[in-house]
């Protein structure tokens, strides 16, 4: 009477749960075989160019099949990007924001998927949807040949156009609402895609026209960037670069956490006798 | 020192005296007494090696060596001065603490306090002393003398309070209508961008664009560094272009913008940052310094943060040519707050 029913509640919690282990994978081995894999460059059944296909494969869902935006009972899900131009859509899918994974408060940068021609064709099929920044072509944000003046003007112009945002050495800084500028180093962020989001304001970026800044602004700008990031900080860690609180932080920890130590050590008694 | 001393207003605690007295262990282990010996010689004596390393890496260390570890990137020979002299220091003062604690006499003893106040006696007769004073210097008789010695010492001071008030300008209305409440805009003076001072043209502009922007005479101060530097202080401007649909323009303000372009003051109303942190989509203009954040959609009201006024915008237009113009000066003072501040021509939220 007392030995059956304690084994029963004992082992039929575990069997059961093993049984749904075994189950699911059962069903996910069976699913990971049997479902069709998706692949982004495969061509569909029409006659449209490999732009088009990627698009509406990749985007449409949101952006609407001619990238007029998608609306559901009111709520923007996918905004009209016909005039956002090839830049925009080969620095959003370059940098891995686009296709997005889902509604999110900041698309942020992640592993792209596509392959640079995947991306350039998309970015030409979208651009000829209407008006907006072409794609930049190597010449434009190549940074070979510049001398020491003109990064130096680089670094004028971008402390006075981006430093406000993204730090005096392009390390991101915090924006208003848990937004933030995302850093411009060290994220394999590339000079093509820093091209890109000046002239297309990417996000809550504004945008900078040719008419404020030329495209040898943006050159110097860039070389200015990878100078910066390129010079070795002799000084040991750079604790973030962003200035007075991370090293703030270390000095009262470390610090004074140091000198706390040191004093209960000093007042301490010590071994006694007994 | 007893316990027995009584509680009194001056000792409201009963003397707790002193606790027993418990040997260290090194005063009765000879081998541990000699080991604590030889710790603090091996301190003081590491200290001299320590030295000459350091002597030595100053001299034989190139600077062009660096080090490269879990992500540091240092200059060896700094690292090694660095070190080794920290090094040395710390050990000379852990011996001397070691030193303290182990080896000096270990006897425990209370400090004597005592009230502070001097006796009654004494008291009363320093008070005797001053009396007397009075009455030999004979001042209570002759008035004439005490009446103009008063007015003599104080009117010393005149002449530091007068030099003192000539250390500078008078900040008077006159002053601050001439300096803080005035920039170097004007009427017809061109909007050009900020370092290479290009003006710029209206149909440029797109929907979303930020230009940090300065006037263009700022350029004729150019060899007054100090001069360009305060001008700029005050007149330094963002220009953004808005969908004129997505936003707010009051009546008042429809002929200071050009079709969705407005021009604001760069200067926080908080305490004087420059700002141009602008978020395009929500149009918010956020201060780094203290959070102070301004729509720009909505004349520049603030919307968080510390700061009290809306941000002042600047009237513009365009010149014949297309290019965009100031229509007059800022309207109210740029900058942060100060006490004489005439703030009722400010922007409020729902002003027409």
């Amino acid at each position: 009477m007392s030995e059956r029913p304690r084994r029963r509640t004992r082992r039929s919690p575990l069997r059961r749960a093993a049984l749904i282990g075994a189950a699911l994978v059962v069903m996910g081995g069976v699913s990971a075989i049997a479902a069709p894999t998706v692949s982004n460059a495969s061509p569909l059944p029409t006659e449209v160019g490999t732009g088009a296909q990627i698009f509406i494969k990749n985007c449409a869902s949101c952006h609407g099949m001619n990238g007029e935006g998608v609306t559901v009972n009111g709520t923007a899900i996918g905004p009209n990007i016909q005039n956002a131009g090839a830049a925009a859509v080969s620095f959003q899918m370059s940098s891995g924001r686009m296709p997005m994974a889902g509604q999110q408060q900041q698309s942020r940068r992640t592993t792209n998927t596509f392959s640079a021609d995947e991306i350039k064709a998309v970015a030409e099929y979208v651009g000829a949807l209407g008006s907006g920044p072409g794609l930049p072509t190597a010449s434009q944000y190549d940074t070979s040949g510049l001398t020491a003046d003109q990064i130096a003007k680089g670094g004028e112009l971008f402390r006075t156009n981006c430093s406000a945002c993204h730090n005096y050495a392009g390390k991101g800084g915090a924006l208003s609402n848990g937004n933030y500028a995302p850093p411009l180093t060290g994220t394999g962020v590339t000079n093509q895609e820093i091209w890109e989001a000046v002239r297309t304001g990417p996000q809550n970026m504004p945008v900078f026209s040719p008419t404020q800044l030329s495209d040898q602004d943006v050159q110097t700008m860039i070389a200015y960037l990878s100078d910066v990031n390129s010079s070795p900080d002799s000084g040991g860690y750079t604790l973030g670069g962003i200035g007075p609180v991370t090293e703030g932080a270390a000095a009262w920890i470390i610090g004074i956490g140091g000198l706390v130590g040191f004093a209960l050590w000093i007042a301490s008694r010590g071994a006694r006798a007994r | 020192m007893s316990s027995e001393v009584e509680v009194t207003r001056s000792h409201p605690v009963p003397d707790p005296g002193i606790p027993e007295h418990v040997e260290r262990w090194v005063d009765v282990d000879p081998a541990a007494s000699r080991r604590a010996e030889r710790q603090i010689a091996a301190c003081f004596g590491a200290v001299p090696l320590l030295a000459l390393g350091f002597i030595v890496v100053y001299f034989f260390v190139p600077k062009t060596w660096a080090i490269q570890f879990a992500g540091l990137h240092a200059q060896a020979q700094n690292f090694w001065l660095g070190l080794l002299g920290g090094v040395a220091i710390l050990l000379v003062g852990i011996g001397a603490v070691q030193w303290a604690r182990l080896i000096m006499g270990d006897h425990e003893i209370s400090e004597e306090r005592h009230p502070a106040g001097s006796t009654a006696e004494d008291r009363e007769q320093a008070l005797d002393e001053v009396h007397e004073g009075i009455t030999q210097s004979d001042l209570p008789r002759r008035k004439l003398i005490s009446t103009t010695l008063k007015i003599a010492l104080p009117s010393l001071a005149l002449p530091a309070l007068v030099t003192l008030l000539d250390m500078g300008p008078w900040p008077g209305p006159g002053m601050r209508a001439a300096t803080i409440e005035t920039t170097i805009w004007a009427e017809g003076v061109h909007l050009v961008t900020d370092v290479t001072y290009r003006r710029i043209k209206a149909v440029d502009m797109v929907v979303g664009e930020l230009v940090n922007a300065a006037p263009e005479n700022i350029q004729d101060l150019n060899n007054d560094p100090a001069a360009k530097a305060a001008a700029t202080a005050k007149a330094a401007i963002i220009i953004v272009r808005m969908d004129p649909n997505t936003i707010k323009i009051p009546q008042s303000r429809k002929d200071w913008q050009v079709d969705g372009i407005l021009c604001y003051s760069k200067i926080c109303t908080h305490v004087g940052c420059p700002i141009s942190l602008w978020e395009h989509q929500t149009h918010h203009l956020l201060c780094p310094c203290h959070q102070s954040t301004f729509d720009l959609g909505n004349s520049g009201v603030v919307v968080f943060g510390p700061a009290a006024r809306s941000l002042p915008q600047l009237p513009i237009t365009t010149d014949s040519e297309g290019y965009l113009v100031a229509r007059s000066g800022f309207t109210v003072p740029v900058g942060p707050s100060y006490f004489e501040r005439d703030s009722t021509h400010d922007y409020q939220n729902g002003d027409n």
